[in-house]
């Protein structure tokens, strides 16, 4: 198993006759997820990518069984593509869209269920399991079907980690991008409760940054819940407090927020820290042999 | 985006939060006619982008006409130097003259959104006129908050549950919840990313009102804020960072050596946390995006090269899906159009990533290929030594 994407995600791109859109439709189909529809409101009926357009979300579902949306709209109409695709049922909408309005997303979030669609990003890379399904724009080729589990709030230092990985000849289960946004969909913790859950990942890399306090709650979450091994590192070591470190949720307000903090709160849950992020890579391959 | 506190309030006053009667002023003599206007006493206040202007100097009571004009005449033109300025401080530009009000109790209160629940939050606090981070970490005990349901707004219920930790009584109990949810519909109307008011006042003659005002505006909402959109003072910010917002660059300026240019923003810090572990200093954190275009990384290097600190450029893009040599040409093409001068080292990861080694080898700029972050780090102290 992995976790979020595997083999039974049938994939809905909201947006797919948009450059942007049709581009990514067409990498994740070629990395062999299942894309089933598309979604562009008053473009029902054509075919983009090789696949029917719908008006709607609800259509796309009716019709082609479809239970992962990919939203790929302007900032200004993330938050509704999102609430269409909670109003579908789908399981999970995932959103790279960057510059989406906080108070948008604190909106959306209200309007899920508990149990309803999961939210994924916005601003962030996607998500994963090598082999599998890729719902993002993270360049696939670059992963290795194997049982390392990757959450990250960034995007680049992501296909970092993975790429440091993948040259050991160590797999990932599942690499998720959870965004650098104040208000996400999906935090550590939850991605954490789904990797301590899932038998095919044996370890975790968690990648955090400065601000906010969701590496210390993951890190609360790891001391109690998690009996796997989990390798971190958090970016912004050397950045200046009260700067916003080009992520929106990146910034260090009042002395919360400092990687020293989030360092040393995961070292106490038992986390191998690096220092570099040169060593995430060593670092698992040192706790998978361990 | 960041307001002056004239704006703030004006913004504020707009709707419906109390604030003091106030104009602002570029001279001294329109500070003089603002004082004449409103009635002495006043208090004559520097407007910067930071807190701490009291301390500093920066807000003066004026009881008569010459005292108005020697406290605008001292501040205007001043550097203020605080401690959210930095060492360089900060020139003041214009004044805020406002009324002198009757003190009878200073209280703090805020609204943020909380990053854990994903919900409105508001913070209070009877201790006013403190720093809030202070009060928090010694008497947690005294601070108040309460999480607002988006869906709903703030309840009457959770402004009296305010009013009453805040204890206020009679007609101050009804300003106060008045106050309150006029601060909320501020916060919520202008898409602020916070609102704070330290401290707000409570007079003699029992109003409430906002003394202070910091109000942050998210940035990514500013297209559905013109009216704040408006009031940026690019006089705030560094001109090299206005600079590189114009052309959509996120750019920080350090006070290192090395010049980072780097695609995201997680790997930029990562980068620069590298080369400060190599035992090398970065000179600004800049993130071209994820894509890395040519005309990015034109933009980037004119950045980095007006910027008489760097010494080395550090370039660490990983591609990915992009094509290493065309990202290597589009590389050769900007060193060799502004006449970069300065060592280059680059690391890349991507698609032909040895064909594009080889393009930058053969170009016969002095660019240094890296293998890993590690090694571009280590390269950079080596050009750094070199050089010095």
């Amino acid at each position: 198993m992995s976790v979020l994407v595997g083999n039974e995600t049938r994939l809905v791109v909201q947006g797919i006759t948009g450059r942007e859109g049709a581009f990514h439709a067409e990498a994740c189909r070629d990395y062999g997820t299942n894309l089933v529809a598309g979604v562009v409101p008053g473009k029902g009926g054509q075919t983009a990518v090789g696949v029917p357009v719908f008006d709607t979300v609800a259509e796309a579902v009716e019709t082609t069984g479809a239970n992962v949306g990919f939203v790929l709209v302007p900032p200004a109409f993330c938050a509704d593509a999102y609430a269409e695709a909670v109003d579908a049922g789908l399981d999970l909408v995932v959103s790279i869209t960057e510059g989406v309005p906080t108070r948008d997303m604190v909106r959306v979030m209200r309007t899920v269920p508990p149990g309803g669609t999961r939210i994924l990003g916005p601003n962030c890379p996607g998500v994963i399991s090598p082999g599998k399904a890729k719902v993002g724009i993270m360049p696939g080729f670059i992963h290795k079907e194997g049982h390392v589990g990757v959450v990250s709030r960034s995007g680049t230092l992501t296909y970092e980690a993975v790429h440091q990985l993948s040259q050991r000849g160590i797999g990932q289960s599942t690499c998720v991008g959870i965004g650098g946004d104040p208000v996400i969909g999906t935090q550590f913790v939850d991605v954490l409760e789904l990797f301590a859950a899932d038998d095919d990942t044996e370890a975790v890399i968690l990648i955090g940054e400065i601000g906010g306090g969701a590496e210390e709650e993951a890190a609360d979450f790891i001391r109690r819940e998690m009996d796997k091994p989990v390798v971190s590192f958090i970016a912004g070591q050397t950045a200046p407090p009260g700067r916003r470190m080009g992520h929106a949720g990146a910034i260090v307000m009042g002395g919360q927020g400092t990687a020293a903090g989030k360092m040393e709160a995961l070292r106490s849950a038992g986390c191998t820290v690096v220092e570099s992020p040169a060593e995430m890579g060593a670092a698992m391959e040192a706790r998978l042999n361990a | 985006m960041n307001l002056h506190e004239h704006q703030a309030k004006a913004l504020l006053a707009g709707y419906g939060v109390p604030i003091p009667r106030g104009k602002v002023a570029f001279s001294v003599d329109e500070a003089a006619s603002a004082a004449s206007e409103l009635g002495l006493p006043v208090v004559v206040k520097a407007q910067i982008h930071a807190g701490g202007r009291g301390k500093a100097g920066g807000v003066r009571l004026a009881r008569t006409d010459d005292e108005v004009r020697a406290a605008a005449d001292a501040i205007l033109g001043a550097t203020l130097v605080t401690k959210q300025t930095g060492p360089e401080g900060r020139l003041v530009r214009r004044l805020l003259v406002e009324e002198g009000v009757a003190i009878a109790r200073e209280l703090y209160v805020s609204f943020i959104i909380d990053r854990s629940t994903g919900r409105p939050m508001c913070i209070a606090s009877a201790a006013g006129g403190m720093d809030i981070e202070e009060v928090a970490a010694e008497t947690p005990e005294k601070i108040l908050t309460v999480t607002v349901d988006p869906a709903m707004g703030m309840q009457p219920f959770q402004a009296r549950r305010l009013a009453f930790g805040l204890g206020f009584e009679g007609p101050v109990f009804r300003n106060g919840t008045k106050f309150l949810t006029a601060l909320y519909r501020a916060f919520e109307g202008l898409d602020a990313s916070q609102v704070e008011i330290n401290p707000m006042l409570v007079t003699e003659g029992g109003d409430v009102l906002a003394l202070d005002a910091k109000v942050s505006v998210d940035d990514s909402a500013l297209f559905r804020q013109p009216e704040v959109a408006a009031l940026r003072d690019i006089h705030e910010e560094s001109p090299l960072e206005v600079e590189a917002s114009k052309h959509r660059l996120s750019y920080i300026k350090l006070d290192g050596s090395v010049g980072c240019m780097v695609n995201g923003a997680g790997l930029a810090m990562a980068t620069m946390d590298i080369v400060k572990l190599a035992g090398a200093s970065p000179a600004n954190f800049l993130d071209v995006g994820g894509g890395a275009s040519a005309e990015q990384i034109e933009n980037a290097f004119r950045i980095l090269s007006s910027d008489p600190e760097v010494r080395v450029v550090l370039i660490n893009i990983f591609g990915g899906i992009l094509r290493c040599d065309r990202l290597a040409k589009g590389l050769i093409a900007a060193v060799r159009k502004l006449g970069v001068t300065l060592p280059i080292v680059i690391r890349m990861e991507g698609t032909n990533v040895e064909l594009a080694r080889r393009m930058l080898e053969e170009s016969g700029l002095d660019f240094t290929t890296a293998d890993g972050m590690r090694d571009a780090a280590e390269q950079v102290v080596r050009r750094l030594e070199v050089a010095a």
